[in-house]
């Protein structure tokens, strides 16, 4: 674990709203852990919690959708800005405890993740297939392809791939393990269904943050029996059958 | 010139503690700063039997701030003493342990268990709701803030600060009260009690309606407590509240407080408390100052 300001290496719009920073930095990090990323100069007092998009080397790739002020900012840094960088934190994803054909399962910016996860698991030689659900236009959909046996797009809008959910057209017979990471329906969905034919899954969830590391207990969801748990800590990935995904 | 500083008789190697809920057991920071250069650690908030916190979202950033509403979330007494403690005091820095309660029968039974467990100091935070007074917190009124600690004294022989909370009716008067039941030492201020609506739902963002806002935002209003609450007792006064930087550090220091909290600020530089250390070193030696207490002016 690091807490360093780093020079932005390059900060490009993929979209109008989907960015992707990079940085260089030599610390190992798992996929499915992220980083809390702070404009050292900016306006905002807390960090922003980014997945881990892509390591490839020692540059390091984040991706953001622009949701409010923290990730606006994030949008505004140019090449050499300093920006903070602390982690990698979380657990991830438990690729050593997973063996077979794996599905990975991603809606939105929860995409992110599962670029530096597929390409792990390609290292292991491991196959997996992904499943990537989106509201309108497409991203990173390109990347996996190059890193996965099969891709299928979704989006609700219809512009690319079926119309619709990614997750009715998932089947988790067919998979050995199941990684998720998406908005909180779509979790839900694939949980779900991953129940019903009794498929390992595990989910990668989000929260507002303040610490990263589970000192100041604000990041916290409730486990299926009873007690909480720190999503900064105690996951972000979590085994589908631990967590209540309840509102 | 030395940075080890006294308070309330324990040594700390300098008058920069970690305040309570923003640095949990202080193990959760150590694979990012070195711990044991800090003067000392102030544990999240106890109780004496486990509670689970608040429902609902727990955090909104805000201008120069943030609002939190964790609520006690909290392991209890018990399992502090048994687990959390011993793996704090092997960090190094003084421990002390920060305590809440309901009513003023779980504080004080959360106080005689703290009693000789290790811990170095009891902080003992009043601005928790009173489940017996409609849920307005100890720390309001000097009365029943004066009832608190009274029994708590008498339950707890070691070393004692009273948090004050900033929405103390009176905050002198408070701290005198506190004072003259047996506090050894004050520490303020806690969050002020904010608010924030989600302009969607048009309903409060917290579930618990309130929120304590802390952060940089709230450091003129801690400052200005602080400087009062130095001339209304003779015991120390650590203060806190919005403390981001070692300038912030030193102006609570010259407005009498005998140490320092950081909170917050460590949220966006774990490193705050380190440079804060090392800043008020280069400070003394530029001034001349042989101790922390030399920077105290007037
Ligand atoms: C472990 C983890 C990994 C994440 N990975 C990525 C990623 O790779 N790319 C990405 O774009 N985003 C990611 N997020 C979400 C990202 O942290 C939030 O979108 C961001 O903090 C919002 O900040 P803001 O200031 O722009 O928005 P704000 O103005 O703070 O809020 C805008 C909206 O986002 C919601 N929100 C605020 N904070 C969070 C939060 N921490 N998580 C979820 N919703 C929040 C608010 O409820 C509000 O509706 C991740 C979150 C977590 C916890
Ligand atoms: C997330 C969070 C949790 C807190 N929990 C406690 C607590 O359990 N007990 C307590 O006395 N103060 C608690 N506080 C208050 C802080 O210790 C401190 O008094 C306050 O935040 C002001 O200082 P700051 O601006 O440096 O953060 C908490 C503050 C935050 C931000
Ligand atoms: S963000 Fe602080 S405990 Fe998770």
């Amino acid at each position: 674990m690091l807490s360093e300001v780093l020079a932005v290496r390059s900060n490009e719009m993929l979209l109008p709203d989907i960015g992707r920073l990079t940085v260089e930095a030599a610390a190992p990090a798992r996929p499915g852990q992220f980083y809390m990323l702070r404009p050292e100069h900016g306006a905002m007092l807390l960090g922003r919690a980014i997945s881990l998009c892509d390591r490839q080397g020692e540059i390091l790739t984040f991706l953001y959708k622009i949701v409010g002020k923290g990730t606006a900012e994030l949008s505004r840094l140019r090449e050499g800005d300093p920006l903070r960088l602390t982690g990698p934190l979380g657990n991830g994803f438990p690729l050593e405890d997973i063996s077979g054909k794996i599905a990975l399962i991603g809606g939105g910016v929860g995409v992110a993740p599962m670029v530096y996860t597929a390409r792990a698991l390609r290292e292991r030689g491991n196959t997996a297939d992904a499943f990537l659900g989106y509201p309108d236009s497409p991203y990173l959909h390109e990347t996996m392809k190059t890193l996965c046996d099969k891709v299928t797009v979704a989006t609700e809008s219809g512009v690319c791939g079926a119309k619709g959910y990614v997750t009715d057209i998932f089947d988790p017979e067919k998979y050995a393990a199941v990684l998720c990471c998406g908005p909180l329906a779509m979790m839900r969905a694939v949980a779900e269904k991953c129940k019903a034919a009794g498929t390992p899954v595990w989910l990668s969830l989000e929260n507002r943050m303040a610490c990263g590391v589970g000192a100041c207990l604000v990041c916290t969801c409730k486990g299926k029996s009873g007690g909480n748990l720190r999503v900064c800590a105690d996951g972000p990935v979590f085994r589908g059958e631990e967590i209540s995904l309840d509102a | 010139m030395t940075l080890e500083t006294d308070l309330l008789g324990v040594t700390l190697k300098n008058p920069v503690i970690m305040a309570s809920g923003t640095f949990g057991f202080g193990e959760e920071y150590a694979g990012l700063i070195d711990v044991s250069r800090l003067g000392g650690i102030c544990s999240k908030g106890l109780t004496l039997r486990p509670r689970a916190g608040n429902d609902g979202v727990r955090m909104s950033e805000t201008a120069a701030g943030m609002l939190n509403s964790v609520g006690m979330q909290n392991p209890g007494v018990p399992h502090f003493i048994e687990r959390e403690l011993p793996a704090m005091k092997a960090l190094g820095p003084a421990v002390i342990a920060n305590l809440g309660g309901g009513d003023i029968e779980e504080y004080v039974e959360g106080a005689r268990l703290l009693d000789g467990s290790g811990a170095d100091i009891l902080e003992l935070n009043i601005s928790c709701p009173n489940v017996k007074d409609g849920g307005m917190a100890f720390g309001i009124k000097t009365q029943v803030a004066r009832e608190v600690v009274r029994a708590v004294r008498r339950a707890y022989s070691g070393p004692m600060l009273v948090k004050l909370s900033p929405g103390a009716e009176n905050l002198t008067e408070m701290a005198k009260a506190c004072e003259a039941e047996g506090a050894d030492g004050l520490s303020l201020i806690n969050t002020l009690v904010g608010m924030a609506i989600d302009v969607e739902t048009r309903r409060s963002l917290f579930r618990n309606r309130v929120a304590g806002l802390s952060g940089p935002a709230i450091k003129p209003v801690a400052l200005r407590m602080v400087w009062d609450a130095c001339r209304a007792v003779s015991i120390p006064v650590v203060g806190l509240g919005g403390i981001a930087a070692w300038r912030d550090a030193a102006e609570f220091l010259i407005a009498g407080a005998a140490a320092i909290q950081v909170g917050t600020a460590t949220f966006s530089r774990p490193d705050t408390a380190l440079s804060i250390i090392d800043g008020l070193g280069e400070y003394m030696s530029r001034h001349g100052f042989e101790r922390i207490s030399d920077i105290r002016a007037c």
